[in-house]
């Protein structure tokens, strides 16, 4: 299953047994040490236990040859815009039926963002500042950090507001007040 | 050997000799002789110095002061002390290179405490002690700290057994310390205590690396500590070091020439942003850069001001993209060694192909080694367009899931002065990704093209062939490593018969047996080390092996639920210090 979306591997791979025997048995019949090594190592040596489907293939010890320590610094750094699959956050509007999906990598910044909310929902959001948030707007956009705090949209460099937005809200002006007064 | 060789020189025999030298035929007394040889320090010279003569060999031992060992198990310290008299600095390594990727049992071995015991008798002014790949219990450490009132530098590359204790007794003892360098350290829970145990008057510190540690040291500690040490020209801080504590240690010290910093991730005020950009700034002795954990395009900008004088910057733990690289890289024009990740992708490495033309190495590490449906990364397009731009590249380490032959035979063109060439295609067995034949002519290109080759790991689908060319053309290859490769024992035959300079052999799941192993009896004497794990040999193999070569030691190390017959993991070095004893139960000596 591994190999049909692989690259031919299966066609070319040199084996040690006989031609003609099964993918899974191949592995556990020139390498039966190895899958257990893997087993009963694998608690250990790899920190991360990754929540998709390993292939018995997936996992050998020792390999790629990355050491350990730089192993857990890198487990640490996944940052969503490395799998470059797109980073789309749900946005809901009070008083809105259905909530809209949008992709935070398509925009350079706050500006575009806020643009493309107000195209969307037909609505305006205005001017930022730091002082009075979205004082005088009839909406304003708030969204839910990585630690489940709602914040205000603008408040931090865009960089940092894209790794930690997990979702938008667009709250009603009078109910955003008490956010911007602080 | 010639035991004089000035004998069949035409010399007077009757020169007069009256500074007691012990032959009468010599032309330098003693003293000279011992002069000159102090002038040497290149330990391969002070080898072959002493295998010249007696005379020489005993002048070469009363005059050498740096002590390397390649592998501690090679010699016992009994037998170093016997011939060594005046040793000031030690370099050991311990473990086989593996043991970075978890294959040995951790009480493997290589542990210190003995050689230290037999450097407070004999070497008492001791002032350096390199170890790499060592185990250094808090015990050892306390003993270092106590028994050589000179000892100035100390510096443990990926060595584990250790605590904050034992640091605490260098820091609190070692009144005259210059250097404190930890690296790549396997200890993962090391408290922070030590670096508060720095006696408050103490300032002689040049060199504190402290960055692979986890510990929370005291900020306030460290301030005074770099504020006082007005020589500190090296400061390598831990992820927990913020950006504006870096600011302050920065203003303390301007003359650092390297420096790691600590995470690079912070809210800052603008004037605290301010502040950062200009200590930057003002750090123009900069030549070493590290660290930068959660860089992002915001913060990066900060750096822009130390980059000019760059020669080494390593990105191996900032997770970057393409476009922030390469704005980076637009500053630092003088790049010899550049370390990244590969989320750079191709696109951050043709950047890296145009900004610095001066590479010497490129090492790019895999962000996510084990996410083999992670379809990014780097391919044979971005080592190409690196090969491109920078002509005068010699080391390179490429983690990649995607290569052909073709891409390394034209970089090999573009780079024929390659000294390490390590090259690591991720999924194991993997062919050439446009032709799917084996990658057999990428590396023979690399072995007949570059005759300066000194290392070489190689990957992907490789048959016999690859093998042969390596026999046939690296004439200098010193240290080869072969993952999942080979169709027979010839393939290790060939290595073994056509390499002269052949010093480190590891290999890891190879079709090689009995008959590849007992090809090289003769050479491995002549060799640092050979490693085979989860290839074809068995027991039978190794106990003829031993017992053909007293001189080696053949070390199998069992795994659990193996059988008797297979040998899985086998190490053989050369050793003239016999079997060692401190074998833990699954290593079994033959």
């Amino acid at each position: 299953m591994e190999f049909e979306s692989d690259l031919n591997l299966k066609a070319t791979e040199l084996r040690l047994g006989l031609p003609g025997r099964d993918e899974s048995e191949e592995q556990s019949s020139s390498c039966v040490k190895k899958n257990k090594r893997s087993s009963s190592e694998m608690d250990s040596s790899s920190e991360h236990q990754e929540s998709g489907p390993s292939a018995p293939k997936a996992q050998v010890v020792g390999w790629p040859p990355v050491r350990s320590y730089r192993k857990n610094v890198l487990q640490q750094q996944k940052k969503p815009e490395s799998d470059g699959s797109g980073m789309f956050v749900k946005v809901s509007m009070d008083g809105a039926p259905y909530l809209r999906k949008i992709d935070l990598k398509c925009y350079k910044n706050y500006f575009d963002l806020l643009k493309a909310l107000e195209n969307m929902f037909k609505c305006t959001i205005g001017v930022y500042s730091e002082r009075e948030g979205y004082n005088g707007s009839e909406y304003a956009p708030t969204y839910e950090d990585k630690d489940g705090d709602w914040m205000l949209v603008g408040d931090v460099p865009w960089d940092m507001f894209i790794t930690s937005c997990k979702r938008l809200r667009i709250m009603k002006g009078s109910e955003a007040k008490g956010l911007g007064c602080l | 050997m010639n035991p004089d060789p000035k004998k069949s020189k035409v010399l007077p025999s009757n020169l007069p000799n009256s500074n007691g030298s012990s032959h009468p035929h010599s032309l330098f007394p003693d003293e000279v002789l011992e002069k000159v040889l102090s002038l040497i320090d290149s330990h391969k010279d002070r080898n072959s110095v002493s295998l010249v003569c007696k005379d020489w060999y005993n002048a070469e031992r009363w005059t050498r002061s740096n002590l390397f060992i390649g592998n501690c198990y090679s010699v016992s310290p009994e037998i170093v002390a016997r011939r060594f008299a005046k040793i000031k600095s030690v370099r050991l390594k311990g473990k086989p290179r593996f043991s970075d990727f978890n294959m040995l049992p951790r009480d493997w071995g290589a542990n210190v405490h003995s050689w230290l015991v037999m450097f407070a008798k004999a070497y008492p002014f001791l002032e350096e002690l390199r170890l790499k790949r060592m185990t250094v219990s808090d015990e050892s450490m306390e003993l270092l700290a106590k028994s050589f009132p000179q000892f100035r530098a100390l510096s443990l590359s990926s060595c584990d057994g250790f605590t904050d204790d034992g640091l605490k007794a260098i820091t609190t003892h070692c009144g005259n310390l210059t250097e404190l360098d930890i690296q790549d350290s396997v200890t993962v829970d090391v408290g922070g205590g030590w670096l508060s145990c720095f006696p408050e008057n103490f300032s002689s510190l040049e060199i504190l690396n402290f960055s692979s540690l986890n510990s929370e040291v005291s900020f306030e500690a460290l301030e005074k500590l770099v504020s006082r040490c007005r020589s500190l020209r090296v400061l390598k801080v831990n992820e927990n070091i913020t950006l504006d504590q870096l600011q302050r240690l920065l203003v303390h010290a301007p003359l650092l020439t390297e420096l790691s910093t600590g995470s690079f991730l912070q809210e800052l005020t603008p004037r605290q942003y301010e502040d950062i950009e200009s200590a930057f700034g003002n750090s123009k002795n900069l030549q070493v850069l590290s660290g930068l954990w959660d860089a992002t395009s915001f913060y990066l900008p900060v750096l822009y001001g130390a980059c000019s004088g760059l020669t080494f910057l390593n990105l191996s733990d900032a997770v970057l993209q393409s476009g922030e690289l390469a704005k980076l890289l637009a500053h630092c024009p003088n790049l010899r060694r550049l370390w990244v990740i590969d989320t750079v992708e191709d696109k951050g490495l043709e950047a890296v192909g145009s900004s610095c033309p001066l590479l010497e190495e490129l090492r790019v590490f895999p962000v996510d080694p084990y996410d083999l449906d992670h379809r990014h990364g780097v391919t044979e397009m971005g080592f190409l367009a690196v090969s491109r731009g920078c002509r005068k590249l010699r080391y390179v380490l490429y983690f990649c899931r995607r290569m052909t032959n073709a891409a390394v035979v034209t970089i090999v063109q573009n780079c024929p002065d390659f000294t390490h060439f390590r090259l690591c295609i991720m999924n194991p067995r993997q062919p050439d990704f446009l032709t799917n034949e084996p990658m057999d002519e990428a590396f023979g290109a690399v072995a007949k093209n570059c005759t300066k080759l000194r290392r070489l790991s190689v990957s992907g689908l490789l048959t016999d062939t690859t093998f042969e060319y390596i026999g046939k053309y690296a004439k200098n290859l010193e240290t080869l490593s072969v993952a999942f490769a080979g169709s027979s024992d010839r393939g290790m035959q060939c290595v073994l018969e056509g390499c002269p300079k052949l010093r480190k052999l590891e290999i890891r799941d190879c079709p090689f047996g009995n008959a590849a192993l007992l090809s090289g009896l003769k050479k491995y004497e002549m060799m640092r080390s050979l490693w085979m794990s989860a290839c074809n040999l068995t027991m039978k193999g190794c106990r003829l092996l031993a017992r053909e070569m007293p001189r080696l030691n053949v070390e199998v190390i069992k795994d659990d639920g193996s059988d008797e017959i297979q040998a899985d993991k086998v190490y053989v070095y050369r050793s003239v210090a016999g079997p060692r004893q401190d074998a833990p139960s699954v290593v079994l000596t033959l």
